[in-house]
């Protein structure tokens, strides 16, 4: 490589020796070429209509320490699946990881047959360790997607990577080089110990908590009675308001395109020219909040979907969600493409840079937030001494809850009233928020602009009809302190059946988050509409849901069968908030 | 058209009065305000909505005889509580505290075994072992059925056991237990822990420990009445989270008929101790 200083390195990958070039360079580094940094994006040139991808074990090494992922074709990430909307695709998936029960690949947010959809125990029985799965399918759909394993923790270990389908009449915007942006967590614990970690101690991973001096100052900055009033309402839920993330940077390194922050994965660009990066986030159980200081970012799609443009300075983006952007840089400089965990913890870090090996600054990790007992409701119990969640007062009355009106439907969400045995649901939030229209916790305080559910308008046909036919609620609920994850207060193994839908219905679907994280909710095999108040509503495959929040989504059930839907949290998912959706 | 709005007020006022009030009377309703589900949306919309689907064809679950997810878990875990090294006014003593349990969420096995072992004499002063079976029943709350062993002090003894143990309000790690003997006598005992992170690895855990007796057990120096209270703090680091070193001051006192007896034996009736220990896990 030394001996190519001479020749910018832009020139060098333009040329037509830069396909043999990659093409080594995929053997040295367990990298696809897509993800390689200093590449020059992705082009149509590398759509096809069949792929076999291999789940295997594979070395993996992330600053200099070597571990085995479940890569896909050897690679984390896998693979880029690049498909043309339109066609007739064949993808044989194999198991080669010879001591599991089973693999699995999910097309995430693709809409397919239920057979083809790639959750054991949902819609087939998985791939056993030698065997071969034909997916195939006719692509309906085109956008920036992603695809994982749907078995155990295969997801944590390396089994994903991204799928772009190029639209059959052509891109709705136009943009000179195009790179998928694939930010992910790596661990070198095995997924099972973190799970059982996280399961016997809630707070193993967080070394953020509040500690006495916290306390002090926040006597200091509110005032005695009100940090004790505080502190108390928090204790009496035994809850934390810094449980942000289940698992932290103590244990992840946190990855863009397969690169730690140290091997800063670049994209190369020319000053004037637009690039598009598809953000997705393939991670575990990391949120991210992406910012490319300098620029300014402007929001493209949202889950594959074209949404009116958003110009932006940051977006949060939830587990499984993908965002489109558009950057023009005019500058010949370097930027960072910043993308920092929910809980502060860490971050991962990428270049847009002219030249290869050129970097930015790398901006601060923001401190870690605090929730405030207002997100779940409980504002004026801080103040007004103690009332319980479920079997409390509502505050003194000089705030009575209303319909909100941005709340659709007739009547809002079902209330939930679980059985007061139910050892599932820690907490019931009385009085659900509508909290599209805020940025998330955390943001929004920093004086730029964060993205938020409002800003998004749908720019697609809007095939489904308007009239809703039925209404339904699903309550997002959990245990954090035993580590139980529930729909409707019961885990997957809990619940009569499966949740049913009817067959080309319009479905308004409820969620409502009676815990205090953040759940990225994830239904297979059809479109949620959120309901955002936008003339044109965004569609989304996953939605990120707030603590103590209400949102709604419309639904039509187009294809028959069996669908899962779950929070896209794999742990959460593996404590029970999974259920089965059937299309009937 | 007034007597239609008297009508209407007589009829509503009432009604709307007792939805208020019912919503913060029942329990089950205080999930939402009554208000709440005020109508206020475009009614043509809400009226042919729907809150149920057909269920006709739902059946039993076609899972492929495999589990899409694996939501009850087994674990098992010992926890090393206190593990330490006593000295002080009384003699110097080793003591463990430690426990273990095996299950999934709701249902668990669940071993703990305490005593004290007096480094002059060299022999036990109390070794003491627990089996319950372990029940989830409230959030933060497990309720424990199971039998004690007690192998010193001699002669041994055999109890039944009921207790809860679990996260009280403002985090505070609570065991209750009572006990009844082989022959008929009736004890509790209650431990509170609570942890105050001076760091996020350095903290403080202060230690409340008491037991209470129905009957005079002379023989082994049980008084009726509230028996003993052991106040304790220890500063721990965690090295890891599964691993502590600590050091502390541990302070008992034997109370009331306890005391007494203790007394007429000649026995201190209070000791400070200082302790240096380790908690651990796996």
């Amino acid at each position: 490589m030394s001996g190519n200083q001479n020749i910018s390195r832009r020139e060098f990958i333009k040329a037509t020796g830069a396909g043999l070039f990659l093409a080594g360079l995929h053997c040295a580094l367990p990298l696809p070429a897509w993800a390689l940094t200093a590449n020059s994006g992705i082009t149509r040139a590398t759509r096809r209509r069949r792929y076999d991808l291999t789940i295997g074990y594979s070395p993996i090494r992330i600053d200099g320490r070597e571990g085995i992922s479940t890569g896909i074709n050897g690679t984390v990430p896998g693979p880029l699946v690049h498909l043309q909307e339109g066609d007739d695709v064949v993808l044989n998936v194999t198991n080669r990881l010879m001591d599991t029960e089973h693999a699995s690949i999910h097309w995430h947010g693709i809409l397919v047959p239920f057979r083809m959809d790639g959750v054991p125990g949902v819609n087939f029985n998985g791939i056993q360790p030698g065997e071969t799965y034909e997916y195939r399918y006719r692509v309906k759909q085109a956008g920036t997607y992603w695809y994982h394993s749907h078995s155990r923790f295969q997801e944590q270990t390396g089994a994903y990577g991204p799928l772009i389908i190029d639209p059959k009449d052509g891109e709705p915007f136009a943009y000179d080089r195009d790179y998928p942006v694939v930010l992910s967590d790596w661990s070198f614990e095995d997924p099972e110990t973190i799970f059982r970690h996280i399961n016997l101690m809630g707070h193993y991973y967080n070394y953020q908590r509040r500690t006495v001096w916290d306390f002090f100052d926040d006597v200091g900055d509110r005032g005695f009675a009100n940090t004790v009033s505080e502190r108390t309402a928090w204790g009496r839920m035994r809850m934390s308001p810094v449980d942000l993330a289940d698992v932290t940077a103590y244990t992840y390194t946190y990855l863009m395109n397969g690169h730690s922050p140290d091997m800063n994965w670049t994209a190369l660009f020319n000053p004037g020219e637009t690039i598009r990066l598809r953000f997705i986030n393939a991670s575990a159980t990391t949120n991210y909040d992406v910012r490319i200081p300098g620029l300014d970012m402007e929001v493209v799609m949202a889950d594959g979907k074209a949404v009116r443009p958003v110009s932006v300075h940051e977006f949060r983006i939830g587990v499984a969600e993908t965002y489109d952007v558009l950057v023009r840089p005019r500058k010949d400089q370097a930027f960072t493409l910043f993308a920092e965990s929910l809980d502060r913890s860490g971050y991962t870090r990428g270049t847009l840079a002219p030249e290869a090996g050129m970097e930015a600054a790398v901006p601060a990790l923001r401190p870690r937030p605090v929730r405030r007992l207002e997100d779940i409701g409980m504002g004026g119990m801080a103040r007004g001494g103690m009332a319980g969640m479920s079997h409390g007062k509502m505050d003194d009355g000089n705030n009575p809850p209303q319909h909100d009106p941005r709340i659709p439907g007739p009547n809002g969400p079902t209330p939930f009233k679980p059985e007061k045995e139910n050892t599932n649901v820690a907490m019931v939030i009385m009085n659900p928020r509508y909290r599209l229209d805020e940025p998330g916790l955390g943001l929004g305080g920093d004086g730029w602009r964060v993205l938020t559910y409002g800003d998004l308008v749908s720019t697609e046909p809007q095939t489904y009809v308007a009239t809703v036919d039925r209404e339904m609620t699903i309550n997002i609920t959990a245990n954090m302190e035993r580590y139980m994850f529930s729909f409707d207060g019961k885990k997957f193994s809990g619940h009569p059946g499966p949740y049913l839908f009817r067959h080309n219905e319009r479905l308004r679907l409820f969620l409502v988050n009676h815990t205090m994280m953040e759940h990225p909710i994830h239904l297979h095999g059809m479109w949620m509409q959120l309901e955002n108040g936008a003339d044109k509503l965004p569609f989304k495959h996953t939605i990120l849901t707030k603590p103590g929040g209400v949102l709604s989504a419309l639904i039509t059930p187009i294809e028959k069968g069996d669908w899962a839907f779950h929070c896209h949290l794999l742990y959460h998912m593996e404590a029970g908030m999974f259920q089965v959706v059937r299309v009937a | 058209m007034k007597t239609w709005l008297t009508l209407l007020l007589l009829v509503f006022l009432p009604a709307a009065g007792l939805a208020a009030d019912s919503s913060f009377s029942d329990p089950e309703d205080r999930h939402f305000p009554a208000d709440y589900h005020k109508v206020d949306s475009d009614p043509e919309k809400g009226a042919a909505i729907r809150k149920h689907a057909d269920d006709a064809q739902s059946g039993t679950q076609e899972n492929f005889g495999l589990q899409p997810v694996h939501d009850n878990e087994l674990f098992a875990v010992f926890l090393g509580d206190r593990l330490e090294y006593q000295t002080g006014e009384g003699e110097d003593l080793l003591l463990w505290d430690v426990q273990a349990w095996v299950g999934a969420d709701y249902n668990k096995l669940w071993f703990k075994s305490e005593g004290t072992w007096l480094i002059d004499q060299e022999k036990f002063e109390e070794a003491q072992t627990e089996l319950f079976y372990s029940r989830n029943i409230a959030s933060f709350w497990d309720a424990q059925v199971g039998i004690r062993h007690d192998f010193k002090p001699d002669p041994d003894r055999t109890f039944a056991a009921f207790g809860v143990q679990g996260l009280a309000p403002l985090w505070f790690e609570v065991e209750a237990t009572a006990y009844i003997s082989e022959d008929g006598d009736v004890s509790a005992g209650f431990e509170a822990e609570f942890d105050l992170l001076l760091s996020q690895r350095l903290i403080l855990q202060p230690r409340f420990e008491s037991s209470i007796a129905l009957q005079e057990v002379e023989e082994y120096g049980v008084g009726q009445g509230i028996n003993d209270i052991e106040l304790g703090v220890r500063l721990r680091y965690e090295f890891r989270r599964e691993f502590a070193l600590y050091i502390g001051v541990s302070w008992n006192r034997k109370l009331g008929e306890t005391a007494d007896l203790a007394e007429a034996d000649g026995d201190d009736i209070d000791a400070t101790s200082f302790v240096v220990g380790v908690k651990l896990w796996f």
